[in-house]
């Protein structure tokens, strides 16, 4: 009665590991370029990386790249949404550093 | 089969699709609003930053690089054997199974217990919001270890609540509930472990790396 199975995609264990010494490495690059003073850039450098993190565990430990449509949409609103939120905030801020430098 | 036994086969496969699969939609549309709540707090994190950059730069030089790393390490690497159980239970290996959620456990625990390490030495010195340390800094220097506090210790909640869920599962694996052909519960439970993982993939660098 229960066949779980037969929905599930199931991934090859090299790749859990592929992925796992990519996080590594990546977590090693931004400690190094983070003791380079980049002005401005080493924030976006920082988050950058972090992106790239967070989708290798998103699409290969969380199986979102088997997961279907409606995940896909729900998640890609959402993002939307704080990107919206994040977005316009900062904007509001640098409308704000803008007019004081005027 | 007659006509009634087909459509209960059916109405049956229905049940069990919307099951799996529904229960790992379920699992998402919680995990969405897991990310509305950290979104909120990263955007006052970006906001305050901008308006304190110094203060944020100078105050982020008192967290511990070496220990935050090592969490971050810790965390990662807990993904990891988390996602090799999920793989371990679909295939239906149950000692392997176990291993694999007794290593998340584990690790879990050597998280929280590294993060209590740091918060010891945070109030040790006086630098925790009303400490005597803490009163002395300047606004944005407070702002900077009030959103560390905040940010941090709802992360810490999140991977206690995480470690409940990992542990709920080995027991359940232990009792032989699951098999190849039924292992969403490890699946779902998969899911919440590795959110955790991800906001602490974007705490990190913000935190102890540029501050």
């Amino acid at each position: 009665m229960l066949h779980d199975k037969a929905h599930a995609h199931i991934t090859p264990w090299w790749v859990y590991g592929a992925v796992y010494v990519a996080l590594l490495v990546l977590t090693w690059v931004t400690v190094a370029v983070a003791r380079v003073d980049l002005g401005a850039w080493n924030v976006v450098v920082a988050v950058g990386i972090a992106t790239v993190k967070a989708a290798l565990v998103a699409l290969f430990f969380m199986h979102l790249l088997h997961e279907g449509r409606l995940t896909w949409s729900y998640l890609g609103l959402t993002l939307f949404a704080i990107a919206l939120l994040l977005g316009l905030s900062l904007l509001d801020i640098w409308a704000i550093f803008l007019r004081a430098g005027a | 089969m007659s006509v009634a036994e087909s459509i209960r086969a059916m109405v049956a496969e229905k049940e069990e699709l919307a099951g799996y699969s529904g229960a790992k939609f379920g699992m998402w549309l919680f995990l969405i609003t897991e990310l509305m709540l950290f979104a909120v707090l990263f955007t006052a994190y970006g906001v305050f930053r901008a308006l304190h950059l110094e203060a944020f730069h100078e105050a982020h030089r008192e967290l511990n690089l070496t220990l935050g790393t090592v969490n971050t390490l810790v965390l990662i690497t807990s993904s990891f054997t988390m996602a090799l159980a999920v793989g371990a239970a679909q295939r239906g290996r149950r000692s392997l199974t176990t291993l694999f959620l007794s290593a998340t456990t584990l690790l879990g625990i050597a998280f929280l217990f590294i993060k209590a390490v740091e918060y010891g030495a945070k109030i040790h010195h006086g630098l925790y919001p009303g400490g005597p340390a803490f009163q002395a800094l300047e606004a944005g220097e407070k702002l900077f270890f009030g959103l560390y506090f905040t940010m941090t210790g709802l992360h810490a909640l999140h991977v206690y609540a995480g470690i409940l869920v990992v542990l709920w599962l080995l027991v359940r694996n232990l009792l032989g509930h699951f098999s190849s052909e039924y292992f969403a519960p490890v699946e779902i439970g998969g899911l919440y472990w590795h959110l955790v993982d991800l906001i602490w993939i974007y705490l990190f660098p913000l935190l102890y790396l540029v501050g």
